[in-house]
């Protein structure tokens, strides 16, 4: 028997005792999301046009390979949030929507490892004429 | 009763089109188009890292009028998904649930989101 009172078990978990978490994660990443974006769209203009060798090293810059990474985790973070939110409005056969979260989670989580890992490809073996 | 036959309440038909609930569609549509539009970025991203031949092909894509018209897409969802989120954002302070601020930040929302991509793309045409 818990001495804890009722109200403090279920303080800040809502109904279905788990929401919260991903409520403030959504709100976390979108804040994250929009300098990061902003950085983002004006680097892919300074690029439009650059050859390969001028593209892969704007990325290898320290500064531009450390933001992108920061890009690419809140961004697939957030868009695995988001839509867990659409499948589970959306997709209402319990089988169909477990899968479907497990295919949104299989898709984020390649979507990021592969992003990243290309960056720190680039950033590591630039300097070694690729 | 089983599951399956519960009743549902009322859905999308039975309201009539308003603005706000069209910000509301949109913004899950734009969100839904810009996660699948990673797979450009992870794929821009994986043929740099590839070598020269890869990041043609990339390019070459991107280039074409379909890749042009995809990006024109991509911006304005990206900025209109970003201007929607903002005020998401503000409304998580509990401020601005006003109808006529409600109605003013939808209007702005899209003027904005419309005006920033066409500035990006004039942008991006006079510097490329």
């Amino acid at each position: 028997m818990s001495l804890r009172t009722p109200l403090s078990r279920v303080r800040g978990l809502g109904a279905a005792r788990s929401g919260t978490g991903h409520f403030m994660g959504q709100r976390l990443t979108a804040m994250a999301n929009i300098p990061l974006a902003i950085f983002f769209v004006i680097a892919m203009i300074s690029q439009i046009g650059a050859s390969h060798a001028e593209v892969v090293a704007f990325i290898a810059n320290p500064v531009v390979a450390i933001v992108f990474i920061l890009l690419i985790a809140s961004v697939t973070y957030h868009m695995r949030l988001g839509m867990q939110v659409v499948i589970e409005d959306y997709v209402h056969g319990e089988l169909a929507k477990i899968l479907a979260i497990v295919a949104n989670t299989f898709f984020t989580i390649v979507i990021a490892l592969a992003s990243i890992f290309a960056i720190l490809k680039i950033a590591f073996t630039s300097g070694a004429g690729m | 009763m089983n599951v399956q036959d519960r009743p549902l309440s009322p859905h999308l038909q039975v309201y009539r089109p308003m603005l706000t609930m069209m910000m509301s569609i949109v913004h899950r549509i734009t969100g839904s188009a810009l996660y699948v539009g990673t797979l450009l970025l992870a794929w821009w991203l994986v043929a740099a890292a590839t070598g020269a031949d890869a990041f043609s092909t990339v390019q070459w894509f991107l280039g074409s009028w379909l890749g042009l018209v995809i990006l024109f897409g991509f911006t304005w969802a990206l900025l209109h998904h970003m201007l929607g989120g903002l005020r998401h954002l503000l409304w998580d302070t509990g401020r601005g649930f006003e109808k006529p601020t409600i109605e003013a930040l939808a209007r702005a929302t899209i003027a904005g989101s419309l005006s920033l991509t066409v500035i990006v793309w004039i942008v991006g045409f006079a510097l490329g």
